[in-house]
């Protein structure tokens, strides 16, 4: 099992220029914001369901940068549709790294789908990602840092991590339009 | 009649090139059917195919994030489907564009339209949406501009309802 924290912030550590970063509401974002505040960040902190159809916009959008998304494995289970959209609106920018701790972690713990029979690498492939695999331990970072700056994508990525609450780490604000105008300042449009 | 059909989807097409609109997402629905068309043959516009109509309010603010315009074509039966999504634009001030083709209005044969074609203006409102709507194809045009410009000009969210008068009410055979 991987413990979520330090294992977002190695990832975050020497990022290249060309990578931006979402993440999915809850810890996601927390994890995100405990690597440093960074303008090419961006974090939801509602709208569940909706980083993935965000970050394949932005994908998109924005060809020649990395897109990296992190979420958790509620946030995912929202939106399973979204991931059969991604995978048939090839974005070769994205990788998408489901923090699945099998668990809402932030509302007590209750157990999700990925607790029981539900696998999100295999509904990932069905979907038609075929970059999809899962990791469960920190020996894995050098192959997902190469998902993330060198595979063609779009990429789904689960990471079997600790259901531990975390402290929480709070974005340079919670008003929207100011996360996302900062976010959009370190972009051409 | 076939052509008088095709040209008020040919003036919302005209608005997306005008306005650089070049992503348009949808749940599809036959009255959106002949601009989908024309879309996919624009080389310079993407079309994405959603499992969900709220996924379209997503990719909207992350193409729009990321420097594109969009626009997210939808039934009436959609916009339940958008409501928590909608604070994403909401809370974020990006702009975002629907258009919304009516059932469960105009000689709707099919009473399950009608809850949702009901509730559809009131559940927009409810979001903050600005709703505007078109009963005659002479005004589509001049109406998607309209919410376009103010969507995009303003930083907020806006819908057209498209009237099931100019989309014609089917009336289903049984067998």
């Amino acid at each position: 099992m991987i413990e979520r924290r330090p294992f977002v912030q190695k990832i975050l550590k020497n990022r290249q220029t060309n990578l931006r970063v979402v993440s999915g509401l809850g810890t996601s974002t927390w994890d995100l914001m405990s690597g440093g505040d960074d303008k090419a960040n961006f974090g939801f902190i509602g709208a569940m369901g909706q980083a993935i159809p965000f970050a394949l916009g932005l994908a998109m959008a924005q060809p020649d940068l990395r897109i990296l998304l992190f979420t958790g494995d509620g946030d995912t289970l929202m939106s399973l549709g979204s991931i059969a959209t991604v995978a048939n609106h090839p974005v070769a920018n994205l990788t998408i790294v489901v923090m699945d701790n099998e668990s809402y972690v932030e509302t007590g713990s209750q157990p999700t789908a990925t607790a029981g029979k539900t696998d999100l690498e295999i509904v990932a492939k069905g979907s038609g990602i075929s970059n999809s695999y899962t990791i469960k331990n920190e020996k894995d970072y050098d192959r997902l840092i190469k998902t993330i700056y060198e595979e063609e994508g779009p990429s789904l990525v689960v990471a079997k991590c600790q259901a531990k609450a975390t402290p929480l780490i709070f974005p340079h604000s919670f008003d929207g339009s100011v996360s996302i105008n900062r976010f959009m300042s370190t972009l051409k449009s | 009649m076939e052509g008088a059909i095709k040209d008020w989807r040919n003036d919302i097409y005209k608005v997306f090139k005008e306005l650089d609109i070049t992503m348009v997402s949808h749940v599809p629905d036959a009255g959106h059917t002949p601009l989908i068309n024309l879309c996919e043959k624009d080389n310079e516009i993407d079309v994405v195919t959603l499992t969900t109509e709220q996924d379209g309010v997503g990719l909207s603010c992350g193409a729009f994030a990321g420097g594109r315009k969009s626009a997210l074509l939808m039934q009436s039966s959609g916009v339940g489907n958008c409501i928590n999504a909608l604070a994403l634009p909401n809370i974020c001030r990006i702009p975002f564009l629907t258009l919304v083709s009516m059932r469960g209005e105009w000689g709707e044969f099919v009473p399950w339209q009608v809850p949702m074609g009901l509730g559809t203006p009131k559940v927009l409102e409810a979001m903050d949406v600005k709703v505007f709507r078109a009963d005659y194809k002479e005004e589509v045009g001049s109406t998607v501009d309209a919410a376009a410009r103010f969507a995009f000009n303003t930083n907020r969210s806006a819908a057209v309802l498209l009237s099931q008068k100019m989309i014609g009410a089917k009336q289903f055979k049984n067998g």
